[in-house]
């Protein structure tokens, strides 16, 4: 299974890369959003993935038997998934404006004079 | 009530008290200055707290670090935060008349405050996602305050800003879920422990790059500072004096918290091959482009670049082996300047906004005659001027010294040389800017038409005048600054006492 994520991780930040070197900002931003979930998807795999239950501590027993889950790790991923949703969506509507004000959406126009 | 928690709270809750009065743009102004001065005496006892040596903890929820998340501050969160309260009274009172009313009514005082938020909290976490979190709320408030207006060149400048601090956080997200993988623990104090007894230190090693990578971006070292020029001198003054006061210096903050308390497994590399080489050019970058830039406040954009390569090199110097007492004062110079260049970098954008109202511009080509259409405005401006430029006795001197004595200690002669090269190309640059905008008579009358209230025109000099102030203190008692910044220094490198006050005394 880690393989099969560490390939798709992969792909995700070599396309983001690609896409944020383009020459326009949508495809700028759809690179910034790829590259958001390839880091999502790392922390997801970084923490092992095992098939197992919950982390919930049986009753009557004081600690918890592995294989459990690590339920940081979706902690993590859950909080930068809204922040990175609030700042893409910022983001669009920053290029829009820029889009409306410049009258181009090339990077290359978004040098001064 | 713990009184950590009081930097992040008066910001927030003075933010949520101006969204609610949206209407009244006046409220607003004194919700936000009231929420400056109440930040800055909170700070200002924070600070006096630490300096007796008391690294203050506050575990959140009572969940004991490293499982819950926990607000430490140490000597250099207290100087830190120190500088943020008067640099936020000071910005707070310019924006009174310093911001135009479509800005002022479209939330400018929440956002500053916002910002303000993220920046104590980013000086103050002891949990590393925190700061990622801290980071992207001091961001997403910067993204605002630097679009905010929607001028032609602010959105292009924005464009830029906006994509390369998100490339920086997404490779800070990165790094962090790999250190999470292989270390298991988010908590600063925790990471230290773990990084020590790692299994795999070169795996530790090539994230420490990682991290290194990302903090540069936000503290523009180089080569990764072409964002900073290129959009600093487009937001108002007051939204570039904070932004050059504060925000750089978060990414500054980073790298000196991780790179004593963390990253500390393989020096000779992290320190000395990687971040002492890059900081040299950095310092070398920003004379330059100080030297030839022909508007002001592009050349103040360049300045900060400068500075924040004078004080990584401090910074990377604790890497190189050699005496401790060099070690210690390298990093005790790198504070002191890291301390007072934030003072130096607000007051030269505010400054350069009041030039920009009365003259219209901020070229150096068409400006001129200022020193005797505004004598007063002159003679503050040569104070932050020489005080970047580390003239004596202002507050720029006695750190660089430090720093420069420190490298000649350690015998690496071409980092002096690289100090001593940035302040003459900063000199050059002063004196180009003192004579272009102060000295020449002036091409052209400006429109005396234009000439506001009296009251608004003091709301814009004293803010000026009183981190000009500041600049000259922090100057004439440069000693007890430097024992201030040599007891951080030392609490920086040695982590123990930082550790136990942080997990406990079991240890």
């Amino acid at each position: 299974m880690e393989w099969l994520l560490a390939l798709a991780i992969g792909a995700l930040y070599a396309g983001g890369l690609y896409m944020m070197l383009r020459k326009t900002m949508v495809k700028l931003l759809i690179g910034l959003a790829m590259i958001g979930n390839a880091a999502n998807l790392l922390i997801f795999t970084s923490s092992g993935i095992v098939r197992s239950r919950a982390p919930l501590v049986p009753k009557g027993a004081k600690t918890l038997e592995p294989p459990f889950a690590d339920p940081l790790t979706q902690a993590l991923i859950l909080t930068a998934i809204v922040i990175g949703f609030a700042v893409l969506a910022f983001a669009l509507a920053l290029v829009r404006r820029t889009y409306e004000a410049v009258g181009s959406g090339a990077l290359e126009d978004m040098t001064e004079e | 009530m713990n009184l950590l928690v009081l930097p992040v709270l008066i910001p927030m809750v003075a933010a949520a008290s101006s969204l609610l009065l949206w209407k009244s743009v006046s409220a607003q102004r004194w919700v936000a200055l009231m929420g400056a001065i109440a930040l800055a005496v909170v700070n200002a006892l924070i600070f006096s707290r630490t300096q007796t040596g008391e690294i203050v903890v506050l575990a959140f929820g009572s969940w004991p670090a490293p499982f819950g998340i926990a607000f430490v501050a140490d000597r250099l969160a207290g100087m830190m935060l120190l500088a943020t309260g008067v640099i936020a009274v000071a910005v707070q009172i310019y924006s009174f008349s310093g911001i135009d009313s479509d800005r002022e009514s479209f939330g400018f005082y929440p956002l500053t405050l916002i910002l303000l938020m993220g920046v104590c909290g980013a000086f103050l976490t002891g949990d590393i996602f925190n700061l990622y979190v801290w980071f992207e709320v001091l961001l997403i408030a910067s993204f605002v305050l630097m679009s905010l207006g929607g001028e032609r060149l602010q959105l292009q400048g924005a464009v830029k800003y906006v994509t390369l601090n998100l490339v920086s956080s997404a490779l800070f997200l990165t790094a962090l879920g790999l250190l999470y993988g292989s270390l298991g623990t988010l908590n600063m104090a925790h990471l230290s422990e773990r990084v020590a007894s790692a299994d795999d230190p070169g795996f530790t090693t090539a994230l420490s790059v990682l991290f290194l990578v990302a903090f540069s971006i936000k503290s523009a070292l180089f080569p990764l500072y072409g964002w900073l020029p290129a959009s600093y001198h487009t937001p108002p003054a007051a939204v570039s004096a904070l932004f050059a006061g504060l925000l750089t210096k978060v990414g500054v903050y980073a790298l000196i918290r991780t790179f004593t308390l963390i990253f500390t497994q393989d020096p000779g590399f992290t320190h000395q091959l990687v971040l002492l080489p890059l900081a040299a050019m950095t310092v070398l970058a920003g004379g330059m482009g100080f030297w030839v830039q022909t508007d002001m406040r592009r050349a103040f954009a360049f300045a900060i670049v400068a500075s924040v390569g004078v004080a990584l090199i401090g910074l990377a110097m604790t890497g190189v082996p050699g005496s401790e007492a060099a070690r210690i004062l390298a990093l005790a110079g790198a504070l002191a300047y890291v301390f007072q260049t934030m003072f130096v970098k607000a007051q030269l954008f505010l400054m350069a906004g009041i030039v920009r109202r009365a003259m219209g511009s901020c070229d150096l080509r068409t400006i001129g005659g200022l020193a005797t259409c505004a004598p007063w405005l002159a003679a503050m401006a040569l104070i932050g001027l020489l005080a970047f430029a580390g003239v004596p006795p202002l507050s720029g001197f006695a750190p660089k010294v430090a720093i420069v004595r420190a490298a000649l200690d350690q015998h690496l002669g071409w980092v002096a040389a690289c100090i001593l090269a940035g302040s003459v190309l900063a000199l050059a640059g002063v004196a180009r800017i003192w004579s272009e905008a102060f000295w020449k008579p002036p091409l052209h009358r400006p429109d005396e038409s234009e000439q506001d209230e009296p009251a608004n025109a003091l709301a814009r000099i004293v803010p000026v005048t009183g981190l000009a102030l500041c600049i000259v203190a922090l100057g004439l008692g440069a000693g007890p600054v430097f024992d201030a910044a040599e007891a951080a220094a030392r609490q920086l490198l040695d982590p123990t006492e930082y550790i136990r006050a942080v997990l406990g005394g079991e240890r």
